[in-house]
């Protein structure tokens, strides 16, 4: 396996579909921000969702997450199709995520965030914890044991106990993705995580990206607007235009498409010149 | 210098997940303690006891109470009199109604009130900031016309109530010094269970849908379960404070001794005591219990004595200055100003 993960397109390791998604439509009112996109998710790749603004990434994620109800179509998680579910009950079945714009919990600290995302392995109930007896106690130091584990692996040591909201943005951007680890999801969804980075931060989140889908195991959704970090990391990609899904594939293959060509990237390159 | 943490090493989560890490915290903490139980009644008289450390104590106790609710989890709440009253009515009706021994109606009576703030917290569900402050205070005024029909002080012709004698454990509360232990032995076990609260999972749990609802969410919090829990446990907290301050304290009971002031003179205390703070309970109750009788006696010292009147006017005027201030400079009030001493105490003498 080991062997595999060094050759980056052959990281797909299993072909087993972890979320399915078909025909997914979402209105507000007259606006379209999906029209009957559908794709799949295999368990343990990374796959990307691209486009340019307006195309739906987050709407897209949204949907995935609970935020939205799809006015129509399905979302098939491991199997069991999805109808109205909470955010929370999407989170309990094991999908994790972070935001575009920052969601922390500003007046906590680092350490404590981390340790808020454990939120669903915990199960001491509130006399427990008041009176720090039985499974209060024992847990406390066993998810602390954890949440050490991604500090470690994040290398947030030297803010622990500082609040998260006196930060500097890439730190925070850090210790969301932490959070989002500390829920152990297998299916972890990113939302823009290198935006508004400079180029050593974004080296630095792609290879935590990278090994967090290596060491971890877990299946990664990723919105990206960089397309050099897209290309580099995603074993496939789908590209969205207008709410409209315009192309799927390896990176190769959607660098060579068209469509995607004419849609997003067409337009980048002229810029770029 | 003084304030120094080098040398002290964690060697265990559980060492450093402490209540107070630091050695001087537990030395000034435990120092408290010890001369709150050994100390105090000795030395203080019985006016001493009677109108300013036991309001202290009480108002500490509704004020953690309150706290856990708006400083933890962010549900402003303007029913703190309201459940106050629930509490001590609750109690009262016990002993007149039962034969509980008295431990046991202080558990229920506290049950029933946190029963009643989750009726009323059930509006926190659909709604945050000023339109859960009106629906609160709605709750305030509910409860106290409520609490004044006949039914709940069994009749009395005059609408006030004198309170049962208190047995705790064989325990035969009658004196001030006693009534002064008792409140004092209540407080600090029910400090250190919410301190043990908000250091938990709970406490997390509570933070987190305070500083981010959505994000909470999306990690598994319920919101509706988390805000519930956070209105009952306060509830329990300040109905266990309305039955001391009307038993212990007022020594009767009236519904009208726990109006809408009762709940605003709480919610200044955590504004300036500090939002999210344990500590800042205490500071913000020690600060208003003691402004009036600051006014009362530093001025006639000075040769300036106050009228009654006036003294009234000056305090309102100092707690709203001080709100206003609080709110604009520091919103997590004197709790953090107390940390920041603490932080410039680790380098002084030195600049760095």
């Amino acid at each position: 396996m080991a062997a595999q993960a060094a050759d980056v397109s052959s990281r797909a390791r299993t072909s087993e579909v972890i979320l399915k998604v078909e025909d997914v439509e979402l209105a507000f009112g007259g606006v379209r921000a999906l029209r009957g996109v559908g794709f799949e998710i295999r368990r343990g790749e990374i796959f990307s969702i691209i486009g340019p603004n307006g195309a739906g990434k987050s709407s897209m994620l949204n949907c995935i997450n609970g935020f939205y109800h799809p006015t129509s179509g399905t979302i098939t998680y491991k199997g069991q199709p999805r109808k109205r579910m909470r955010p929370y009950v999407t989170a309990s079945q094991g999908v994790a995520r972070t935001f575009q714009n920052i969601a922390l919990f500003k007046g906590m600290s680092t350490l404590d965030n981390i340790m808020t995302g454990r939120h669903l392995k915990t199960k001491a109930t509130l006399l427990e914890n008041a009176f720090w007896f039985g499974r209060a106690r024992k847990e406390e130091m066993e998810h602390r044991r954890f949440c050490e584990e991604i500090i470690d692996f994040l290398n947030l040591q030297h803010v622990r106990k500082t609040p998260v909201g006196t930060l500097p943005y890439g730190l925070q951007k850090r210790v969301e993705l932490g959070r989002a680890l500390a829920a152990e999801p297998e299916l972890l969804l990113l939302d823009e995580p290198m935006a508004g980075m400079n180029l050593e931060e974004k080296q630095d989140m792609a290879r935590f990206v990278l090994d967090v889908n290596d060491e971890f195991g877990m299946t990664i959704c990723l919105i990206e607007h960089d397309m050099g970090v897209v290309m580099d990391l995603s074993d496939r990609i789908v590209v969205l235009d207008h709410g409209e899904k315009i192309g799927e594939g390896t990176p190769d293959e959607v660098s060579k498409d068209p469509k995607v060509i004419e849609a997003y990237l067409g337009v980048q390159e002229e810029g770029d010149a | 210098m003084i304030y120094r943490e080098s040398g002290q090493f964690k060697k265990t989560y559980h060492a450093d997940q402490a209540i107070l890490p630091l050695r001087q915290d537990q030395i000034f903490v435990l120092g408290a303690i010890l001369f709150a139980f050994l100390v105090v009644p000795f030395v203080a008289s019985n006016y001493a006891m009677n109108s300013l450390l036991l309001p202290f104590l009480i108002y500490s106790l509704a004020a953690i109470g309150l706290n856990l609710l708006v400083g933890y989890c962010g549900q402003i709440s303007l029913g703190t009199g309201g459940f106050m009253a629930v509490g001590a009515f609750a109690a009262w009706n016990l002993a007149l109604r039962t034969e509980l021994p008295m431990p046991v109606i202080f558990i229920l009576a506290g049950l029933i009130t946190a029963g009643t703030g989750v009726l009323f917290g059930l509006p926190a569900l659909r709604i945050k900031g000023f339109y859960l402050a009106v629906t609160t205070l709605a709750a305030q005024f509910f409860l106290i016309w409520l609490l004044q029909r006949p039914w709940f002080n069994n009749y009395s012709p005059t609408g006030v109530i004198s309170a049962p004698s208190i047995n705790m454990f064989g325990w035969q509360v009658d004196s001030v010094t006693d009534r002064y232990y008792l409140a004092l032995i209540i407080l600090v076990i029910m400090a250190l269970l919410a301190k043990n609260i908000v250091r938990s999972s709970t406490g997390r749990k509570w933070m987190a849908i305070r500083d981010m609802d959505v994000a909470a969410e999306i990690i598994g919090i319920r919101p509706m379960a988390t805000k519930l829990k956070a209105f009952a446990v306060s509830s329990f907290f300040i109905g266990i404070a309305g039955i001391l301050w009307a038993f212990l304290y007022l020594g009767q009971l009236e519904a009208e001794a726990f109006n809408i002031y009762t709940s605003f003179d709480v919610l200044f205390m955590i504004i300036i005591g500090g939002l999210g703070s344990i500590l800042g309970c205490f500071l913000g109750a020690a600060f208003v219990v003691l402004v009036p009788i600051f006014l009362n006696v530093v001025p006639s010292w000075l040769g300036l004595p106050l009228g009654t009147a006036m003294i009234s006017y000056i305090e309102i005027f100092i707690f709203g200055s001080l709100i206003i201030f609080f709110l604009i400079v520091e919103p997590h009030g004197m709790a953090r100003l107390w940390s920041i001493i603490k932080q410039k105490l680790r380098l002084w003498p030195f600049p760095y």
